[in-house]
């Protein structure tokens, strides 16, 4: 593979300038290209997401609901939990980084299905704007998990249309997961063996087959909630013969794996990272690549552990509890491994990394406290209150938005050509810690004194609690805006980035940035495993951080 | 690459003949569902047994013929079955709390 610098004024054929028009974005099938309509879109609802979490913070100021009726404060926390979850958090780096990375790992020139790929991405679009059409005529309030019978019987929100934009999403989210699936079987470089494979391709390929076997079954369940709301069929509502509890094993049996695909794909980008700027190899290579298989596997087993004190059969909840401990498990084997690779290593203490170290800590944070919850008798006290909205948001927001932010900035000078400045961005990652700290830290506390979820009024003694933790919300809002202006400013001022500025290894930095449509001049021929980084030394990148890269050969 | 490689190009061409029969088979089991739903006498326990017998036989034409999991490689194999192991789970754990609630009296749940 033939590696050359551009020079300053020369231009370079890559993806980005391989047309300008408007349609020549829109019906593009380059994976690269997709990834950043998806860039763009998922940052859009990132956005709108945020603003309904800055309003419910504000409400939650005062121990009055002074700023919004309850009838109003329940469609806000739904629909940032909808908007959140099913437009932002599923998509995020599957259809991201995902999308540009897997085919240029694996020495690919596209995905197996390009144009399933765009049309995943329309139906994305399609999806987002039902439900975004639903927010603006009256907005639902059934909270995210669209329990019946209230959903099917009594709510006069607008839970048709959502649930009908939730499912389209669902399809676009099968469409990616079966795009890896295929890439990953059929389309690897030669001598691409599985175990020598990328972290983040076994990520991604556990996370889709969570996708393909989950999603069809949560589809279903919310088109029978909308039969059971047009047509009155009995299937949920007990007034019409129905069970409430079986929506819920339905519901969960999705959305409990669903976790995992939300956090699964921030651990591949965390297991590149780390070894990159650890100058290491990923500790127990095989270990954390099963653990990805495993966790895919046993996540499909603890479902009920949302169901403790919804009257889900003691006995069932006892085997949940047990299989739910079991899960932590290989969690905890990637945070060792992780750890260990860290240890010893040659430590380049860059943005990315930073997210990374981030997330370790809050994952792990997170993870525990899923233990409490997984516990049958903490989480009668725990259960519907601050303390799981606390448990969550560690690691949605502490394991995915980190994990993501820790990509978006390691393969960025991969996507632009160009480096994001990196002062800003330390100083950036540290205001997310801060804020999100003093943002869901304080909801531990609340929820173990008593503080139930999705309530506008609350006792006076716990205002302080939630003065820091609306206080920590605008400072993690700052933090995610910061981001968008210094990574669009680096489009054009920023240090042009040269093929491999980290002297990272995987394919992906053999190639030009930004990649040329089809990636690779000539298939790659893969010879040695993965992050060999005390092998030898790759080719010396040195990043000045002035100018643009230099190599020496 | 593997695709390019040329061993997975191969498309089995299915006569439409085939894809006309099973059509055929399908209308059948559907009278056959619909019938079975008239039986004289409220064996509800036979009727489901029958329903969903019916319901499976159903299922597997169209996984083999039209979604060509027949002509398929292994590897199609796998998952397929992968999918029906899943259903298998949904069942088995969703059912261990229906027959187990019985167990502990509770109010409610008599
Ligand atoms: C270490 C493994 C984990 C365990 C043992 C665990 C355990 C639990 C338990 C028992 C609950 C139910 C609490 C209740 O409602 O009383 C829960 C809720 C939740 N967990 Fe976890 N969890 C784990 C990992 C995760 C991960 C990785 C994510 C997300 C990426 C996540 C996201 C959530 C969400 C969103 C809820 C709340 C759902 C809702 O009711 O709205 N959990 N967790
Ligand atoms: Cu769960």
């Amino acid at each position: 593979m033939s590696v050359t610098v551009a020079k300053p004024g020369e231009v370079r054929h890559n993806y980005l300038n391989a047309g300008d028009t408007v349609l020549s974005w829109l019906l593009t099938t380059d994976h690269k290209r997709i990834a950043i309509l998806y860039l763009v879109s998922v940052s859009f609802f990132f956005l709108v997401g945020g603003l309904l979490a800055g309003l419910i913070r504000l409400e939650l100021l005062t121990p009055q609901g002074d700023l919004m009726t309850s009838e109003n404060y329940n469609r806000v926390f739904t629909m940032h939990g909808v908007v959140m979850i099913f437009l932002f958090l599923i998509p995020v780096i599957p259809a991201v980084l995902g999308n540009f990375l897997v085919p240029l790992m694996v020495g690919a020139r596209d995905l197996a299905f390009p144009r399933l790929n765009l049309a995943s991405w329309y139906l994305y679009m399609a999806g987002g704007l039902i439900a975004t059409w639903a927010m603006v005529t009256g907005g639902v309030d059934t909270g995210w998990t669209f329990y019946p019978p209230y959903s099917s019987s009594y709510s006069t929100s607008q839970v048709t249309l959502t649930i009908i934009g939730a499912f389209i999403i669902g399809f676009s989210s099968i469409a990616t997961g079966i795009n890896f699936i295929v890439t990953i079987h059929k389309m690897r470089a030669p001598g691409l063996t599985w175990f020598r494979l990328p972290l983040f391709i076994w990520a991604h390929y556990a996370t889709s087959v969570i996708i393909v076997l989950g999603t069809p079954v949560v589809a279903i369940t919310l088109l029978l909630v909308v039969a059971e709301r047009v047509f009155r069929l009995g299937i949920f509502d007990p007034a019409l013969g129905g069970d409430p509890i079986l929506f819920q094993h339905l519901f969960w049996f999705y959305s409990h794996p669903a976790v995992y695909i939300m956090v699964l794909p921030a651990m591949g980008v965390i297991s590149e990272v780390v070894s990159c700027f650890s100058r290491k190899r990923v500790f127990g290579y095989h270990f954390v690549a099963f653990s990805s298989v495993a966790i895919a596997v046993i996540g499909f087993l603890v479902w009920g552990h949302h169901m403790f004190t919804t009257g889900q059969s003691v006995y069932a909840g006892m085997v949940f509890s047990l299989l739910s401990f079991l899960v932590a498990v290989p969690s905890a084997v990637k945070v060792f491994n992780w750890t260990a690779t860290m240890y010893k290593g040659t430590i380049d203490l860059r943005a990315p990394l930073l997210y990374v170290m981030g997330f370790i800590g809050l994952f792990v944070i997170g993870g525990l406290t899923g233990l409490f919850l997984a516990a049958l008798a903490t989480d009668v006290h725990l259960q519907d209150t601050y303390f799981v909205v606390a448990h969550f948001h560690y690691i949605m927001v502490g394991g995915t938005i980190l994990g993501y932010m820790a990509g978006l900035h390691f393969w960025w000078p991969k996507i632009t050509g160009r480096m994001y400045p990196e002062g800003i961005a330390k100083l950036t990652a540290l205001v997310i810690f801060a804020g999100f700290n003093l943002t869901f830290l304080p909801q531990f506390v609340l929820g173990f004194l008593g503080m139930p979820r999705r309530y506008h009024w609350y006792p006076e003694e716990w205002q302080m609690l939630h003065v820091m933790s609306t206080a920590g919300a605008f400072l993690l809002g700052i933090g995610f805006i910061l981001p968008v202006f210094y990574l669009l400013w680096s489009l054009r001022t920023g240090a042009l980035a040269g093929p491999n500025p980290w002297g990272a290894t995987g394919l992906e930095w053999k190639v030009d940035s930004p990649p040329i449509t089809h990636n690779f001049e000539q298939t790659p021929i893969v010879t040695e495993e993965p992050y060999a980084y005390d092998n030898h030394h790759e080719p010396e990148e040195v990043f000045s951080g002035t100018g643009a890269s230099t190599t020496k050969r | 690459m593997a695709l390019a490689n040329g061993h997975d190009s191969h498309t089995h061409i299915v006569p439409i003949r085939v894809y006309l029969l099973v059509y055929a088979a399908l209308l059948v089991l559907l009278v056959l569902t619909v019938g079975a739903a008239y039986l004289p006498g409220r064996h509800t326990l036979l009727n489901n047994v029958i329903a969903l017998t019916i319901a499976i036989a159903k299922a597997v034409l169209v996984v083999l013929y039209f979604m060509h999991v027949r002509y398929s490689t292994r590897l199609t194999w796998l998952w397929a079955s992968a999918g029906f192991f899943w259903l298998l789970i949904m069942f088995i754990l969703t059912l261990g709390d229906y027959f187990t609630r019985h167990w502990v009296p509770a109010i409610g749940w008599e």
